[in-house]
């Protein structure tokens, strides 16, 4: 077998690979904020009763949702500069092009992960909720979104891996991210069991440490009061 | 007599094409206590949900203290008011829930409060004072601190009455509210309601235990195919009925 442990090691601790792995993260939290952000507009179009609000959030994802992320990437990077003198300036770069493209497609997917998380919630909470005076705005930030939250969670998590892992595509609009860094790398050495395994590990040790962190998130709506119920008989009498 | 504090009349309502509320006439005065009974579909708790202004009426008026709530004369057009004027006009109505409806994410106290800290703007602190208290008036200031989900049904009701109660409303308007509970928790919640209906508080409620209509209420009205059809002081409306209809509904829930 040809492995050698210490080119292994040697890449495994090399400021390149922190480098690239940090990017990769980078542009997958700012996406799915992107995403988060856009998406709960277009969810509440998607659930709006008005139809002008109905049909241009309904275009958007059906939109997004049919093209590809790479695609779009292609797009963001090649056209939108050759069109648009602003993308020809000096801030448009890469990273930026990859969080902007990767979060629109995105947001048509939690959009959905939202929408559904927002119809999820029982009715009974919003009528409670108005009933006491509160206006939309706060029945939609008090009553219902800390519910919907609870049920989005879950499938954010899994958005968020996917996208740890979509920020490889971004190696075509020349992102130094977590694996263009090995290809680079695989390119001068020939090495690829070696730069391909310190990959591996560093995917492993983000999605591990995403995985930690949705849990931790999770248990915070769990609604219990976490000290022990003794188990005394209540008294039914009511002191009114 | 003194003006009726909660007014409807001429109420109409209809659900894709089925007419629920067929002009329905109806008030309570302050301190009246008004038992609703009917088959379930007669209208009754349609009437409720209008009269706490969760739904637009068809057509009748709404008149709270007087003043007509829920629509507003436009150009000499009755058109219905948008929601952030309705959501000013229902902190003056209570309403509780068959199904409590309490809010899963936050605890019995944070419950109670919210509609002092979002809707009267009230300090957190005064806020917690006056939840408290008013879990008290319920006997639920031990639990304070526990989830809906660890509470029992007719916790979770008695809950719900704090909840309302505590934002001063001018009337009450209970949806049967013990249709969802167990049998031996029924009694914990009508106590409640009973105390204070004897503290003064006007109250509607639309509800099945005949018992507690006899006992508590000033005045029963019975609903049937959307319309009134019997309306008169307990003794009399259960001894004596007037209708064919109330003997009839009478004989099967006795």
């Amino acid at each position: 077998m040809l492995f050698d442990p210490e080119i292994f090691i040697q890449q495994l601790l090399s400021p390149a690979y922190l480098w690239g792995a940090f990017i990769s993260v980078a542009v997958a939290v700012l996406s799915l904020l992107l995403a988060t952000g856009i998406g709960f507009f277009v969810a509440l179009g998607r659930t709006s009763p008005k139809r002008s609000w109905q049909a241009p959030a309904g275009a958007y994802v059906w939109f997004f949702r049919a093209i590809p992320a790479l695609l779009v990437l292609l797009i963001m990077w090649n056209a939108l500069p050759q069109m648009f003198p602003v993308f020809r300036q000096d801030w448009y770069t890469p990273f930026v092009a990859a969080v902007v493209g990767l979060g629109l497609v995105e947001a048509a997917f939690m959009a959905e992960i939202i929408r559904s998380a927002l119809q999820s919630v029982d009715e009974g909470q919003s009528l409670a909720g108005r009933a006491l005076g509160m206006s939309p705005a706060q029945v939609m930030l008090k009553v219902t979104l800390p519910q919907a939250i609870r049920v989005a969670l879950p499938p954010t998590g899994n958005e968020f891996i996917g996208l740890v892992k979509y920020s490889s595509l971004a190696s075509v609009i020349s992102l130094r991210e977590l694996l263009t860094t090995a290809q680079v790398g695989v390119n001068i050495t020939f090495r690829y069991a070696e730069y391909y395994a310190a990959a591996i590990i560093y995917y492993l040790i983000i999605v591990t440490a995403l995985t930690l962190l949705q849990s931790a998130v999770e248990k915070k709506f769990t609604w219990t009061s976490r000290t022990t119920v003794k188990k005394t008989k209540a008294p039914a009498k009511a002191g009114l | 007599m003194t003006q009726p504090i909660l007014q409807v009349s001429n109420l109409h309502k209809s659900y894709a094409g089925n007419e629920v509320l067929k002009g329905v006439e109806f008030e309570v005065r302050k301190g009246q206590v008004k038992a609703v009974l009917g088959p379930s579909g007669s209208g009754k708790s349609t009437m409720l949900r209008l009269m706490a202004l969760l739904e637009p009426a068809d057509g009748g008026s709404i008149r709270l203290r007087g003043e007509t709530i829920g629509t507003t004369v436009r150009n000499g057009r009755t058109v219905h008011l948008p929601e952030r004027a309705l959501a000013r006009q229902r902190q003056d109505i209570g309403m509780v829930f068959q199904r409590f409806n309490l809010f899963p994410h936050l605890d019995a106290c944070r419950n109670v409060m919210l509609g002092l800290t979002s809707v009267q703007r009230i300090s957190h602190r005064e806020a917690r004072e006056r939840a408290m208290e008013m879990l008290g008036r319920v006997g639920l200031d031990h639990r304070a601190g526990h989830y809906p989900s660890e509470l029992s049904g007719g916790q979770q009701q008695r809950v719900a009455i704090a909840r309302a109660l505590v934002l001063n409303p001018d009337v009450m308007l209970f949806d049967e509210p013990t249709s969802a509970l167990d049998p031996e928790l029924v009694g914990e919640v009508l106590e409640v309601m009973e105390k204070l209906a004897a503290d003064g508080m006007t109250m509607i409620v639309v509800t099945h235990e005949v018992r507690f209509a006899s006992r508590v209420a000033d005045e029963v009205t019975l609903f049937d195919g959307g319309v009134i059809v019997e309306q008169a002081a307990p003794e009399e409306f259960f001894n004596n009925p007037r209708h064919e209809r109330t003997r009839k509904f009478l004989s099967h829930v006795h």
